[in-house]
């Protein structure tokens, strides 16, 4: 009964601090220069990862899509299929998780670092608002970073979808992404890629929230990094279920 | 109208209750170094004065302001004229020691950029550190570390200055320079200092007045001499130590 109760205020905590999260993005003052800094460090930082990612998971897309058409003589339709599954699905959750990972536990453990060596309070002593300065520049951040970073993973993906084709047929560049560009609507692209701005702000709250609770030294820095990957996958995983409902509602299929 | 005044304040973690019914007054311009043995609320008491824990009841008042449950956005105006050095220095490790102690400058003031950098260089200068502006607060000893978080308390020339062990960890010589500086601060800024320590020859150079700690509570109070004389043993044996942080 302790730990249900225990469970259900550590949610109702979180969701108040989500909604703060979600309001204070809009209302002054703007921290402009650590949002930039925070853009730079969790976004651009991030491209390495995500395109050598995207690349591979072109390549492994590919040569499973090769081998489910090849069954019906469909060959042809590679690039469209690849473009399609990319676009659609695997490109934003793939990156989300990805993602989950790298922005999760980075903001988690420096967050939780900052709690247990009395930064954030030092923050608040020279009368700076610590949830302003560190989480909602952090969530406007990934709110921005996410979707970009989704479409690298997806040009990059494509880009390892064409080596895995052009290595088997020699399919040129631009036949390949003809082809795989013209298989894709707006309907396609914008929800799927628009989507991933609700798994940025899943990321970044989810994490600052565990780094700014963090207690017990070190250890409780390790914990915040590891929960913070495991829960915003988790969250990540279930609004994206959510998220493609809505999707499918206002485009069906 | 006293600088800071704690009225009847009580505090608890958990159950474990660290603050006592403890009531606190220092005039402005004058220095108070709060001692006691590990554990009995000192540092807790200073994190009151500049709102970073609220008691659980009792009042807390910052030069005649009520800050008990002040909105954040007053408590950040009244935070402005206090200065508070952390018992680690709590130095923002993600910055170079002096872009820390630019740090409250830039953020409050709308000076020039040479101005903030001088000005920084300058505090770094007065506590020993000139030559360490870019340097980052890890490359730093811990006393080195104190120091600077020291100079950045001082950055926006704070009315009320809160000290948790500035001396502590730092070798004997350079302990004696900051506690000349807290005097000098005092006699020439007029800045009133709450100094938490558990250096008896350093309570001696700075505290106008003492209070001895104990269980949350004030079971001394007066000057370095009036102490030695307590009629608490404790206190007695405490001032007698003549303990280094």
């Amino acid at each position: 009964m302790a730990r249900t109760l225990e469970f259900l205020d550590t949610i109702g905590r979180g969701s108040r601090f989500a909604f703060r999260a979600s309001h204070e993005m809009f209302r002054p003052p703007y921290e402009a220069r650590e949002t930039v800094r925070q853009l730079f460090e969790l976004g651009c930082r991030s491209v390495p990862l995500i395109a050598a990612s995207g690349l591979a998971v072109g390549v492994v897309l590919s040569m499973h899509t090769r081998a489910s058409l090849a069954r019906f003589g469909a060959e042809s339709l590679i690039p469209a299929g690849l473009a399609i599954a990319l676009v659609r699905e695997t490109g934003p959750l793939t990156a989300g998780l990805l993602l989950s990972g790298r922005i999760g536990a980075g903001i988690g453990a420096e967050l939780g670092a900052m709690k247990v060596t009395e930064q954030i309070d030092a923050l608040e002593a020279v009368a700076v608002d610590p949830f302003k300065y560190l989480v909602v520049t952090r969530v406007i951040a990934c709110v921005i970073a996410v979707p970009l970073l989704t479409t690298v993973m997806n040009f990059t993906g494509m880009l390892g979808g064409f080596a895995a084709e052009t290595a088997v047929t020699g399919m040129p560049l631009g036949t390949y992404f003809r082809q795989a560009f013209g298989a894709i609507q707006f309907s396609d692209l914008i929800p799927a890629t628009l989507k991933t701005t609700v798994f940025g702000f899943i990321i970044a709250t989810v994490s600052s929230y565990l780094g700014m609770h963090t207690t017990r030294g070190t250890e409780g820095v390790g914990q915040a990094s590891t929960r913070s990957v495991v829960l915003s996958s988790i969250f990540l995983i279930a609004a994206n279920v959510l998220l493609v409902r809505i999707i499918f509602f206002f485009y069906p299929a | 109208m006293p600088a800071v005044e704690l009225r009847h304040v009580t505090k608890s973690f958990g159950p474990r209750r660290v603050l006592d019914d403890l009531c606190l007054t220092v005039p402005r311009g004058r220095s108070l170094c709060i001692l006691g043995r590990s554990g009995t609320g000192k540092s807790v008491t200073l994190k009151h004065l500049i709102g970073l824990v609220k008691p659980d009841s009792g009042r807390v008042f910052v030069e005649g302001e009520d800050i008990t449950e002040m909105p954040i956005r007053d408590l950040a105006r009244v935070r402005l004229r206090i200065g508070f050095l952390f018992q680690n220095a709590a130095l923002f490790d993600s910055i170079s020691v002096g872009e820390n102690v630019a740090f409250p400058v830039r953020r409050h003031t709308r000076r020039a950029e040479a101005e903030i950098r001088a000005g920084a260089q300058q505090l770094l200068q007065r506590v020993g550190l000139g030559e360490e502006y870019d340097r980052m607060p890890a490359e730093l000893s811990g006393g080195m570390q104190k120091r600077a978080g020291l100079a950045r308390a001082l950055a926006l020339e704070p009315a009320l200055l809160l000290a948790d062990e500035p001396s502590a960890g730092l070798d004997p010589v350079t302990a004696a320079e900051i506690d000349a500086l807290l005097v000098d601060l005092k006699h020439q800024s007029n800045t009133t200092l709450v100094v938490v320590t558990h250096n008896i020859p350093s309570a001696r150079t700075i505290g106008d007045d003492l209070v001895f700690l104990h269980e949350g509570r004030v079971l001394a109070h007066g000057t370095a001499h009036e102490l030695e004389r307590s009629d608490s043993p404790l206190v007695r044996e405490f001032m007698r130590s003549e303990g280094t942080g």
